[in-house]
């Protein structure tokens, strides 16, 4: 794709939704658990049987105050639930419960990494809604089938501000708000199963125009990879379209990963009027203060509490610190590795290192590594107090990759244990000395790079078990003579 | 207020209902009389007083997030004119805009 002109710039907002990970649905009893048979999960309420009411499930109002805090954000009370009116078969009512004038979280932001520094993004709001069931278009002798399975199941749609202005800038927003829901445990942030769901709200503008441009919705984006490329297609596209002397269509589109394009959905001949109005069968929430306090109270450290304190109790750099703050599985695993070892900076080499590298190798998350936090702990404990040496640990890092023995097994059975012994290590150096004479007398004529070359020699001569500390000081007297 | 033939189809296609050409006019009648109602209403100064959104003065009471209902598939499919593999069969949708 050919890069565009200097002269635009793109405006994006992002709408998320998240789905919230409650054992049963936002107003009713039914299970929310995800890949039952059609069907089964699917209740009198949520069929929008006749006679039914709703009835609010507790637990999403925690869920929802939990993140209006982590954004920052006041939180609505009273807040009220609202009913937005359109067809459609996987929504059984004729109407979604949604929120319109009270959502729960109002006024946030969240600030985010860039490549020029951090940045703050407005949160508008997050509301409380309903998520529809599914249709599958398989052919059922010419009709759509319909499970209802999800249909009720808690959703909170946070919505930026429009201020985010690259696909990159978007990403991380989305990368920023997906740590903070699995801080938070108030969804699992699955985008490949649609826990997570992202619509791009993009326009584009000449540089210094004041005002937007005509916006497009792009939906239907389930990775961070392909938000960034659907953004960026679509901010291209426009752009296109206008060098062009065409006019923008303020109209929804759906995003194909596969063709890496974006086309418009099927226009309504006019515009959808949802005919919002105060949802009769649900009265208004008065959110208690005690309420509010006692979730409150129940909040997690966040990822940018978890980075400052790796910073300043753990003395990490903030880049480190940051890539092990993002993910909240990561961050346990390392604290529990540097309480073990006592060496956070080394524990946290190890992590990026070693570690990420095995994992990404196998493809597996840090829940699923094949050693434990504790191991690799007491692994970089033995480095620490001397009993081994980096590259010995690396020689018994790969064997408990492979298997269940414990760290000091490994070092006794196989005799591993670092050489500190003075007299061991004069022993073997006097003998590498003895064994290359010419080098010794360059290096004593004045060729001091040959000092590398002895260290090498020694270590290979000691199985890489010698304290290359040691090897150092040693080494350097007896050549001096 | 005066609603336009053009309004009232647009309405009555939000809410699916069918309209034909003759009740158009007495439809519309009915419609702007209520509409009218509105208008009445929208005069009374309700500045001094704060937006109510339900009429009865009570907040919602909530349950706990407890799994209370079982599967009745098969007694709710029951219901449905037309199933297959567990699903409602209903007529083929394509646009999937909502």
């Amino acid at each position: 794709m050919k890069n565009y002109s200097e002269d635009w710039e793109a405006v994006i907002g992002l709408e998320i939704h998240v789905q919230l990970s409650t054992k049963s649905k936002l107003f009713s009893g039914a299970s929310t658990d995800f890949g039952a048979l059609p069907n089964t999960q699917a209740c009198n309420i949520d069929l929008a049987m006749p006679g039914v009411l709703p009835v609010l499930n507790e637990e999403v109002l925690r869920m929802a105050i939990k993140l209006g805090k982590a954004l920052n954000a006041q939180i609505n009370s009273p807040t009220s639930f609202a009913r937005k009116n359109y067809f459609y078969p996987d929504s059984p009512k004729g109407y979604q419960i949604s929120q319109m004038d009270k959502p729960i979280v109002e006024n946030g932001y969240l600030d985010i990494e860039t490549k020029e520094g951090n940045k703050r993004i407005g949160v508008t709001r997050a509301h409380l809604e309903e998520d529809a069931g599914k249709s599958l278009h398989d052919d059922f002798e010419g009709q759509s089938g319909i499970d209802l399975n999800r249909a009720g199941t808690p959703l909170l749609e946070i919505v930026s501000e429009p201020e985010i202005n690259t696909p990159e800038e978007a990403v991380a927003y989305l990368k920023s708000i997906h740590s903070i829901i699995r801080y938070l445990g108030i969804s699992d942030g699955n985008m490949a199963e649609g826990s997570m769901r992202c619509d791009a709200n993009v326009s584009v503008r000449k540089i210094g125009d004041e005002n937007l441009g005509t916006r497009t919705e792009t939906k239907n984006v389930n990775s961070f990879r392909f938000v960034e490329k659907a953004i960026q297609y679509e901010i291209e596209r426009q752009i296109h379209e206008l060098e062009s002397g065409n006019k923008i269509t303020q109209e929804t589109r759906l995003y194909d990963s596969q063709a890496n394009s974006t086309r418009p959905m099927r226009s309504k001949e006019f515009a959808n009027d949802y005919r919002y109005f105060p949802e009769p069968d649900l009265l208004p929430i008065n959110l208690e203060n005690e309420f509010i306090e006692e979730v409150m109270a129940s909040m997690p450290e966040m990822p940018n509490q978890k980075k400052e304190r790796f910073v300043s109790e753990f003395n990490l750099s903030e880049y480190d610190a940051s890539l092990l703050a993002a993910d909240k599985d990561l961050a346990d695993f390392f604290e529990e590795v540097a309480k073990v070892s006592n060496s956070p900076k080394l524990s946290a080499n190890w992590i990026m290192g070693e570690l990420s590298a095995e994992l990404n190798k196998e493809n597996l998350s840090i829940n699923e590594s094949k050693i434990s936090s504790n191991k690799l702990g007491q692994l970089i404990l033995r480095i620490e107090d001397g009993t081994i040496s980096g590259k010995i640990a690396k020689e018994i890092f790969e064997k408990l990759w492979s298997s269940d023995n414990e760290v000091d097994e490994i070092i006794q059975s196989e005799g591993l244990e670092q050489v500190t012994d003075d007299k061991e290590i004069e022993s073997i150096i006097d003998g590498v000395i003895k064994n290359n004479p010419e080098q010794l007398e360059q290096y004593r004529s004045g060729k001091d790079r040959l000092f590398g070359f002895f260290v090498g020699q020694v270590m290979k001569a000691s199985q890489g078990k010698a304290n290359p500390k040691q090897v150092n000081d040693i080494l350097r007297k007896k050549l001096e003579k | 207020m005066a609603l336009s033939d053009q309004e009232l189809k647009e309405i009555a296609y939000l809410a699916r209902i069918n309209v034909n050409e003759e009740s158009l006019t007495s439809l519309k009648k009915e419609l702007e009389d209520i509409l009218g109602l509105f208008e009445e209403l929208n005069e009374a100064d309700t500045s001094q007083v704060s937006a109510m959104s339900h009429p009865l003065d009570l907040s919602q009471p909530t349950r706990k997030d407890e799994v209370t209902e079982e599967n009745l598939r098969e007694e709710l499919l029951k219901n449905a004119p037309s199933v297959k593999s567990g699903l409602f069969l209903v007529p083929k949708v394509i646009d999937g805009d909502n």
